[in-house]
């Protein structure tokens, strides 16, 4: 199955706004890491018609190293979601 | 941060005037929607990727009125983040 990376968005950005392929990957990178940022910092981001990624925090809890049985401590650590949005559920679903 | 915030940061950060922001942060999401429409994997290193996940159809009911109603198949996207932004965002725990 195709998969649409980075190189293809910024084709697709040149494609509907007339940028010029340096400018639309400059666009591009600027935009994903506006993005990585606020994660960052643990702010959620949220897309109206997309959807919404959130930092979560998750607590230590005990798990096990399943090659030799050994218990471990995971630590404490956070963790990002997206849940979509509903309207684009709905779109996706036809 | 919602999409006007982002357009207005990308704006300042580009230097470039509301509405062209505007228009390319609609031809980011236009072009991932798009695909995921067409049942494409989407993949951007660093930051994630969006796998689509297929449902069978099933028979389901309105939890109010008790009334069937036939779900079809459909495919739904599941965003995984990568390395790098898991990296960043357990960094400034």
């Amino acid at each position: 199955m195709s998969t649409l990376t980075k190189t293809g968005i910024v084709e697709e950005v040149t494609l509907r706004t007339g940028l010029s392929h340096k400018d639309a990957t400059n666009a591009v990178e600027t935009f994903i890491e506006i993005i990585k940022n606020r994660l960052e910092r643990g702010e959620p981001v949220s897309i109206s018609g997309f959807g919404k990624w959130k930092v979560r925090d998750k607590a230590a809890r005990k798990g096990r190293n399943p090659q030799t049985g050994q218990e471990i401590i995971i630590p404490p650590r956070r963790v990002i979601t997206f849940s979509l949005s509903n309207v684009l559920r709905a779109r996706l679903s036809k | 941060m919602n999409k006007s915030e982002l357009i207005d940061e990308l704006s300042r950060q580009l230097d470039i005037p509301y509405k062209k922001a505007d228009k390319i942060v609609n031809a980011i999401f236009g072009s991932i929607v798009d695909a995921m429409k067409k049942g494409e994997r989407v993949e951007v290193r660093g930051f994630g990727s969006f796998v689509m996940r297929d449902y069978l159809p099933y028979i389901g009911r309105n939890p109010k009125s008790g009334e069937k109603i036939q779900v079809k198949a459909k495919s739904l996207p599941f965003f995984k983040a990568g390395k790098d932004i898991r990296d960043r965002v357990n960094s400034k725990r």
